[in-house]
Order: C-alpha cells, then sequence, then structure tokens
C-alpha cells in the first residue's frame, strides 16, 4: 500500500537487528534479548510480525492490534529489565525500548488514520490516542530517569510517586478537603454568583457598562494572585483567606463574558419580543440569558482552572498546616519532591474534573447551540 | 476611527467612554478611602485609646489614612510609598521599585519570548503532523485545567538546585533562569492553542486557490496559513505575557529570592508592612498593563502592516 508510507516501521526494523545482536546490559555483554528467555524471544517475533504487519497488511485494524502488542510487550520487558540495568543501559536496551516506542508511535498514526465511527465506538477511539500518549509519557519517564539514575530530588520516577500516594492518602484527602472543598467551591460559587449579578446591574446601566468594563478588562490581565498576603492578613490564615483570593480572580472573567453574552442576543429577536410586549424581565429570561449560556459558560471553565490556582497559590502565604499549596511549599524545602508529585497529581485530577464537570452541565444546558449540534 | 472620516457617520458613533472610566475610577477611589477609614478605625482607635485621648472625628479620620501598618491604606500613602521608593532611590539600590519590577520584567520577557516559541514549533508541528495533533492536542487542552502554578515552586527550586548545585551556575542566574522556566512553561500554552486555531482559520477556498496555483505546502504555509494566523497570535501574547508575569511574580517566592515584586511581595507579608505589598502590587499591575498593552500595539501595528485591519 502506498498511502501508507510510515517511517517508522523501516526504522523499527533496524532497531529489531539491534536488539537481537547487542547486549541489554553494558556491564554484562553476554545478556542479549533472545537469550533473556521465553519473554525475549516473544518480544522479537512479536516485534518482527508487528513490523511486517505495518509495512504490508491491507487493513489497519490487524496492523494495529499487532502494533500494540508488540509495543507493550517490548515495554513490559523494558521496565521488567529495569532494575538490573539501571545506572549502566546497554546498546541493546536502548534498542528495546526506542523499537517498542517507534512501534508505539506507529500504533497512533494507524488509530488517526482510521475513520471515526459514530458514537460510543468513536468516543473510545477519541479517547485512546492521548491514552496511549500519557501512558508512554509515564514509560519513558520511568525508563529514562532510572536508567539515568536521575537523583529523585530533581524528578523522582513515577512508580515512587504511585506509592506515595498510595501511603498518604489521608494527607492527601485532608488538604483536598481544605483547599478545593472548602475554599476552591466557596470562593467559586460566591465570586461567580456575585460576578453574575453585577453583570446584570451593569448590563441594566450603561453609563457603568462603558465606565467599569474597561476597568474589568484591565484587572483580568493583573496578576491577581499577588493579593493572597493582604487576604491573608484580612481574614485570618484558614481558608476564608483562600476563598477571598478566588472570589477575586474569578470575579471579573464571570463580568465581563457575562456582560458580553447579554448583548449576543440578535436585534431581530430582541423585536420580536418587543413585539410580543415582553417587558424587560421577561425578555431578560426567555431570550438574553439563554443567549447569553455559551459566554457564562465559557466563563464558569476559565473561572474553574482558574480558582484552584488562586487558592494554591495563596495557600503559599501562609495557612493553617494542612492544604495543597502548603504541602507543596513545605515539601519541596524538605526536598520531597514525589509527595510535591503527588499532591499535583491531585491538584490535576481534581481541576480536570471539575472542569470536566462543568462541560457536562454545559452540554446539558446548551444543547441547543450549534457547536454541539452535530 | 480616523479623522479623515465622514462627519456625517460622527452622528450614530458611540458616547466616548473617558468619561464614564474617570467616574468610575472616582468611586473606585472614594469607596476605597471610605474602606480605609471603615477598616483601620478599630485600630486608630487602640492608639487613642492608648494614649488616653477621645479624638474629634477629623482627628479620628486623619489617623485612618495616615497609618504605619494600616490594614488598608489610602490610595495617597501608596502614590507616596511608589514615589518613595522610585523617584528618590538611585535605580540600583534594592530600595528601589524600579530595580524590583527589573529584576521581574526581564525573567518575564526571558521567559516570554522563549515560551513563544516554543509555542510557535509546537503550533507548526500540531498542524503539520496529523499523529502529533491527535495525541498532543488533547494533552494540551487537559494541561489548561491543571494549576500550572501550582507547580511552579518546585519548578524553581528543582530547576535552581540543577542549575547552581550540579552545573556550578552562579546564583543570580540560576534564579533568572528558574523564574523563565516557569514563565516558558505558563506562556507556551496560549499560544500553541491560539495559533493552531490561527493556521486553520484560512477558509477551504483559500486552501483550495493555493492548490490550484500548485502551491507546495511550505508555500501555503508562508504565503496564507502565517499572514492568516497572525490576529490570533496576537491575542494569544496578549494572553501569555500577562500569564507569564504571573509566572515569574510566584517563582520568586520560594527560592529565598531577594529581589523581585514576589520577593517585595512575602517580605511585606512577613513583616506586616502592608504599604508595601500595596506598592508592589501597584507596580506589578502597572507593569501588565503595560506589557499587555503594548503587545497590543505591536499586534495592531503588524495587523494593520499587512493590510488587514478591519
Amino acid at each position: 500500500m502506498t498511502s501508507r508510507g510510515h517511517l517508522q516501521p523501516w526504522i523499527a526494523l533496524i532497531g529489531l537487528f539491534a536488539m537481537v545482536a547487542l547486549p541489554l546490559d553494558s556491564a554484562d555483554p553476554t545478556l542479549t534479548l533472545p537469550r533473556a528467555g521465553v519473554l525475549g524471544w516473544s518480544v522479537l517475533v512479536a516485534t518482527a510480525l508487528a513490523i511486517v504487519a505495518a509495512i504490508r497488511a491491507e487493513q489497519s485494524g490487524i496492523a494495529g492490534v499487532l502494533l500494540a502488542i508488540a509495543a507493550h510487550l517490548g515495554a513490559f520487558v523494558a521496565l521488567h529489565l529495569l532494575p538490573t540495568v539501571a545506572g549502566h543501559p546497554g546498546s541493546g536496551y536502548l534498542a528495546l525500548v526506542l523499537t517498542s516506542w517507534l512501534l508505539a508511535w506507529a500504533l497512533v498514526s494507524e488509530l488517526s488514520a482510521v475513520p471515526r465511527p459514530k458514537g460510543f465506538d468513536g468516543l473510545l477511539l477519541r479517547l485512546l490516542v492521548p491514552f496511549l500518549f500519557g501512558l508512554w509519557l509515564l514509560i519513558l519517564w520511568e525508563i529514562v530517569v532510572v536508567v539515568l539514575k536521575v537523583p529523585s530530588v530533581l524528578i523522582p520516577p513515577p512508580s515512587a510517586i504511585g506509592a506515595r500516594i498510595a501511603t498518604s492518602i489521608p494527607t492527601l484527602a485532608a488538604d483536598f478537603r481544605q483547599t478545593f472543598l472548602k475554599a476552591v467551591i466557596a470562593g467559586y460559587a460566591i465570586g461567580c454568583g456575585t460576578g453574575f449579578l453585577v453583570a446584570i446591574i451593569v448590563d441594566r446601566i450603561p453609563f457603568l457598562q462603558r465606565g467599569l468594563l474597561p476597568i474589568g478588562n484591565l484587572v483580568s490581565a493583573l496578576p491577581i494572585v499577588g493579593i493572597a498576603p493582604i487576604m491573608v492578613m484580612w481574614f485570618g490564615f484558614d481558608w476564608p483567606s483562600k476563598a477571598a483570593v478566588v472570589v477575586v480572580s474569578t470575579f471579573f472573567p464571570m463580568l465581563v463574558n457575562t456582560v458580553t453574552g447579554l448583548a449576543a442576543a440578535q436585534p431581530m429577536s430582541r423585536d420580536l419580543m418587543r413585539t410580543y410586549a415582553a417587558n424587560y424581565w421577561q425578555t431578560l429570561f426567555k431570550l438574553r440569558l439563554p443567549e447569553a449560556m455559551p459566554f457564562i459558560f465559557n466563563a464558569l471553565k476559565i473561572n474553574s482552572t482558574l480558582a484552584l490556582i488562586a487558592a494554591i497559590v495563596a495557600e503559599f502565604f501562609g495557612t493553617p498546616i494542612v492544604g495543597m499549596g502548603f504541602r507543596i511549599s513545605t515539601e519541596v524545602g524538605r526536598m520531597n519532591i514525589d509527595m510535591v508529585w503527588a499532591e499535583i497529581a491531585v491538584a490535576a485530577l481534581a481541576g480536570s474534573v471539575f472542569y470536566g464537570v462543568v462541560a457536562l452541565i454545559e452540554r446539558a444546558a446548551t444543547f441547543w447551540h450549534p457547536s454541539f449540534r452535530t | 476611527m480616523s479623522a479623515a472620516a465622514p462627519t456625517v457617520r460622527r452622528i450614530d458613533r458611540k458616547p466616548g467612554k473617558l468619561v464614564p472610566v474617570l467616574v468610575v475610577t472616582l468611586a473606585i477611589l472614594a469607596i476605597w478611602y471610605a474602606g480605609a477609614y471603615w477598616m483601620n478605625r478599630s485600630l486608630a482607635l487602640d492608639v487613642f485609646a492608648r494614649q488616653k485621648v477621645v479624638p474629634t472625628t477629623e482627628q479620628l479620620v486623619d489617623a485612618t489614612w495616615s497609618m504605619e501598618r494600616p490594614l488598608l491604606p489610602a490610595p495617597h500613602q501608596i502614590a507616596v510609598e511608589v514615589w518613595k521608593t522610585t523617584a528618590d532611590q538611585k535605580i540600583t539600590s534594592k530600595r528601589s521599585l524600579v530595580y524590583h519590577a527589573w529584576v521581574t520584567l526581564s525573567a518575564t520577557l526571558a521567559g516570554f519570548v522563549s515560551g513563544t516559541l516554543l509555542g510557535i514549533l509546537l503550533a507548526i508541528g500540531i498542524v503539520h503532523v496529523a499523529s502529533l495533533e491527535k495525541s498532543l492536542m488533547p494533552w494540551i487542552i487537559a494541561s489548561q485545567t491543571i494549576p500550572i502554578v501550582a507547580i511552579a515552586p518546585m519548578i524553581v527550586v528543582v530547576g535552581y538546585n540543577l542549575l547552581n548545585g550540579q552545573l556550578g551556575v552562579s546564583t543570580d542566574a540560576s534564579r533568572f533562569i528558574a523564574k523563565a522556566m516557569i514563565s516558558t512553561y505558563l506562556s507556551f500554552f496560549p499560544i500553541t492553542v491560539g495559533l493552531v486555531k490561527g493556521f486553520r482559520s484560512p477558509e477551504i477556498m483559500h486552501l483550495d486557490l493555493m492548490r490550484t496555483y500548485s502551491a507546495s505546502r511550505a508555500q501555503t504555509f508562508w504565503k496564507l496559513r502565517l499572514p492568516a494566523a497572525m490576529p490570533y497570535l496576537f491575542t494569544s501574547m496578549q494572553v501569555a505575557i500577562a500569564i507569564s508575569l504571573v509566572g515569574a511574580i510566584v517563582g520568586e517566592m520560594p527560592t529565598g529570592a531577594s529581589a523581585g515584586i514576589g520577593a517585595r511581595l512575602l517580605a511585606g507579608s512577613y513583616y506586616g508592612q502592608t504599604i508595601q505589598i500595596w506598592s508592589a502590587l501597584f507596580a506589578a499591575s502597572l507593569l501588565a498593563a503595560i506589557l499587555v498593552w503594548m503587545v497590543g500595539l505591536g499586534g495592531t501595528a503588524v495587523v494593520k502592516r499587512m493590510g488587514m485591519a478591519r
């Protein structure tokens, strides 16, 4: 097939020869993949099959399955051998890692070329590619860190971070409760709520609209996290001061977006409302707020990220001895970098889930919008 | 609207923004003074009680607006502090706000420039390599939902240790590079996302036209995609420069830095120097406003020069 002109399988072929001939461990030249037992042989066979399939196969389905098996078997063997070769990898080991990675890349190219089926299968396929990317990021991270013996003070391997998460769940849960469930949620609700209400007032009074909006635009570009020390002074060390920072940083995006959204209704629709003799509130609730929904949800999504950042950074300025920002700054000081990464993993997960929930609500609330009507 | 525009169109011109903005600013200042009185009142009353003086209203108001360490300093106190630390100090002095602002600004600009380059390269890669888009783009979008600033102290400490401890770079240079790294990290996301959108913005008709000219991929890129992406580039650069300033400020907090706006904020919060915090905040805001404004100006100039101004 000429259309599938991928280069990766051909390079992988060179890698296959290197894997057969070169030693895995530079300290022990006799250890090669063919002598590493059943696992070694199965990797070689799977890789060879996958390369042939990727170059020759008419159907990308078979090639994809073979590539997936070969790449992940190779990765498994590489991780399996990792303790043996740590610090002194042979050229054969490098060939193994690089070849497996090339096969994974070829797999991603293969998957990208597949036409997307609709419905659930399409969703799975759409999630598969980024999942593979993330998985390989972790695999390569682990291999590079362990093989090069990077001190864990600099970057710990993912396995150490995973172990740390597993052993310190109570601490992580307490930090999560303090920062996310108290400061972020409260601040987010208050900030978005007041931003929304002020936007409606501003929209009612054109003078304010002209006077307040430029200032609002200016303020949303400012480094608002800087007010954290002041808020700590005003509201004390506990979570209300963090919530206050969150309120200020979420208020302006909400204000600006809602005012823009309220202006989005077509003049034709407004005229129609007028012919129905609809009063201000009826027009607001039945026409202009629904039209403003995409803008409001845009602000809600931006704010979901901003709120978490604001709360964590605000904790750098002083907290009771609990909280994600507190934990990050103290564990950095004590060189417990794996704990910092564990905390970051929790924050990333919380941020993504928060964003995802807002996005889902948006889908349900603005199902009529063109960007969701497929 | 340019001066040469026909006078007839001036009739439906929108009323200017200057007067409302001024009025709102004055209102904010008035509220600020009132707030300063209200928040500092109990502190001031304590002082008077210690001196066993019953203050008149005038004395009380005056006291709340001129406290040494107020809860909320009055605007003129901040102005005086800013004046004292800019005009009355040598620029090289550690007490000069200009010096601190420059320390932050240099890291911001270094990070912004490298972040912009990185973002542009990533965007070009994403637009031209299908597998890169499929695997990278979801992560770039997902990473937007991750509190990146939270990682800042770690990047600073790790980068600082790596450069200073392992590679033997000098203390100041390590600190500078660590801060610039955070700014880079923060600013390349908006650039990539905005540029990918921009590179995709040419209409199919235009792309087809390029094909009828039998233009190569590189020609299509240089002559169609890149010009079309310019407005997107500058819009995302405005976001990026604001966020890289935040990155540099946050990056100044953990490594025990003694210079920079972030260090100034932290020192102010340790010693309860409210006025110092507020003047550092003022400097940061001014810096952010100027940077965003300048990028916007550059964008307008480029777009106008390219004949794309609407």
